[in-house]
């Protein structure tokens, strides 16, 4: 990718500290909160450029670019949006990326030390819900000098962050893209997310969340827990044409209980490389903030909220996606208008099931969100694609 | 913004939550938006016009008007417009049916297939007529159900619509003047209906 914004590199900011806690929604507060976030482009004379990416589940503050020494076949997690003439234009956007509250790729969650007690939180972290998410990255906003955002864009749990945003401080969001999300999981939703959870749970190696500074770490769990979020993220025709009933290194079938068919062993790969990636914890409380997401539970709020603010809403939908279908995001979508903003929605037809939001084809996708960001440009009077 | 566009919202007024169904570019919209102090949502299947109303500002929805329609509320809106797309639809009756669902009033504007010069083709010439205001070959045509101001007005009736208003107009969309309304089957191009649930 060498027209991409190039070597970036994953600063760090403390946001809250001090006399200054977070409080979050819930009531409960933390000490000290550390954020771990990008940016790619520059801020405008009058700041009026800035772009946040809100990301997902496993996302990071690694959104675009190669940090030092990476392969350059591997940059950032949503690189094929983000760069010089791309959707997230960064000839003419400052883009912000950061990780989420109760992540674990550098911002303050379950793995970081609670200084209460010298030692890793664990399950003492507090439960997190999308809005503390918001409030952090506002936090961030503050830190960096900006006040407002020309969008908010996220797919599937970022996408619920730019929903929030936008609910919550609608005077601070140009444009909230939310793509492939949802406005309230469904009873199907919270059930993977249960059965992802126990399997992460009832690793022995779980030690009740206090597993750091073990020997041993609930990785199986966590691999299992990844496989089964991966089937859903995946569509029927997406893993139809990837492996079919296809035989892993093999032509004719083993007949056995070990891996023998190329999907079991895709799934397997996408399990062990995520524990080497990702914390057990995180992936809980990331499951359970989705889980309780409910922004539309006091309407007449979210319509107060929303005459104050003149926030343009995109909601996308893929076709293929059956965690997030096109009918959450319609349900939202007619949320949204009944609470008075105006709203752009798209179904996209797409192989990639939930992934959608992740792929650069088809190019209707990076269409939309173009468009969008450049109407809200060209009203504030930044200037047009190179 | 095209002449018969500015008639439709005359017609549509001010301050009203608009459905424009088959909405275009969305410079109806627009303007009823920036001009009338409307809110407005669209609804329009082509990619290209989807993507010039993104580009306006325009809130709107991409797909079908007939597959979308049902998805409203009843009384989502004041208005519901149908500018020159009820000839495309699969099925005008129903069309108009659910926009009567989701708002009290409908602007509706058609070509009348009637006029005297699509009368006199299909008399004289014995061929289908193709004109300003229906300007496709009978084998491309989107408009698969074209129909004369009576044939409308008598559907409008027997689906309990009662016609509020009707302005003529001809093909370049401005409003006919002397005798087209003593005659209005026979001798207006288009017509823009004011429609009362």
């Amino acid at each position: 990718m060498p027209d991409g914004v190039g070597v970036v590199e994953t600063k760090r900011a403390v946001v809250f500290e001090g006399d200054r806690p977070l409080t979050l929604a819930s009531g409960a507060t933390l000490p000290e909160v550390e954020v771990a976030y990008e940016t790619y482009g520059e801020l405008n004379a009058d700041r009026s450029n800035a772009v946040f990416i809100c990301h997902a589940l496993s996302g990071d503050a690694h959104a675009a670019g190669l940090h030092e020494g990476d392969d350059p076949s591997r940059p950032g997690w949503w690189d094929n949006i983000v760069g010089p003439g791309r959707p997230l234009d960064t000839d003419r956007f400052f883009v912000i990326s950061a990780n989420v509250l109760g992540g674990c790729k550098g911002s303050t969650g379950p793995s970081s030390t609670d200084p209460s007690t010298g030692k890793p939180y664990g399950l003492r972290f507090p439960l997190v819900q999308v809005r503390d998410l918001v409030e952090v990255h506002r936090a961030l906003l503050r830190e960096l000098g900006i006040e407002t955002l020309l969008a908010a864009v996220g797919g599937s749990l970022g996408g619920m962050q730019a929903l929030q945003w936008a609910i919550d401080h609608p005077t601070e969001v140009g444009g909230a893209a939310i793509i492939a999300a949802s406005a309230r999981l469904s009873a199907q939703n919270i059930a993977f997310s249960a059965v992802a959870r126990e399997a992460i749970m009832r690793d022995p190696d779980f030690a009740g969340g206090d597993y750091y500074g073990n020997d041993r770490r609930p990785d199986p769990g966590l691999a299992l827990a990844r496989m089964i979020g991966h089937i859903t993220y995946l569509s029927e025709e997406s893993m139809r044409e990837k492996f079919g009933r296809r035989i892993q290194d093999a032509e004719v079938p083993r007949y056995g209980f070990d891996v023998d068919f190329q999907v079991e062993s895709y799934l397997h790969y996408q399990g062990q490389s995520f524990v080497e990636r990702f914390d057990a914890n995180t992936y809980l409380y990331m499951g359970r903030t989705m889980d309780y997401f409910d922004p539309f539970e006091d309407p007449v709020r979210v319509q107060n909220q929303i005459s104050q603010g003149e926030t343009s809403f995109l909601v996308i939908s893929f076709d293929s996606d059956w965690r997030f279908s096109t009918e959450h995001a319609r349900v939202m979508a007619s949320e949204l208008r009944g609470a008075g903003a105006p709203v752009t929605f798209q179904e996209i037809s797409s192989p990639h099931g939930h992934d959608s939001f992740l792929f650069a084809d088809p190019p209707e996708y990076h269409r939309t969100v173009a468009g969008f960001l450049d109407r809200l440009a060209g009203q504030r009077g930044i200037g047009a694609r190179a | 913004m095209r002449p018969d566009l500015d008639i439709v919202a005359g017609l549509v007024g001010s301050g009203q939550r608009v459905l424009d169904l088959g909405c275009g570019d969305g410079a109806l919209l627009e303007n009823l938006i920036n001009e009338w102090d409307c809110s407005g949502l669209g609804v329009e299947r082509e990619l290209d016009d989807f993507h010039a109303c993104i580009a306006r500002g325009v809130p709107v929805t991409q797909g079908d008007l007939e597959d979308e329609l049902p998805r409203f509320a009843a009384g989502d809106f004041d208005v519901a417009v149908l500018s020159l797309t009820l000839q495309a639809v699969r099925r005008p009756d129903r069309v108009l049916t659910e926009m009567k669902r989701v708002a009290p009033r409908l602007v509706v504007s058609l070509p009348n297939f009637a006029h005297w010069k699509l009368r006199a083709t299909l008399a004289l010439r014995g061929r289908m007529p193709v004109t300003d205001s229906l300007p496709h070959q009978w084998f491309d045509t989107p408009n698969i159900h074209l129909c004369t101001i009576g044939d409308f007005e008598d559907l409008a009736r027997e689906l309990g619509l009662k016609i509020d208003r009707r302005i003529l107009i001809d093909a370049s969309g401005h409003r006919t003047r002397g005798l087209a309304s003593r005659a209005p089957n026979l001798l207006a191009e288009r017509a823009v209906y004011s429609l009362m649930a």
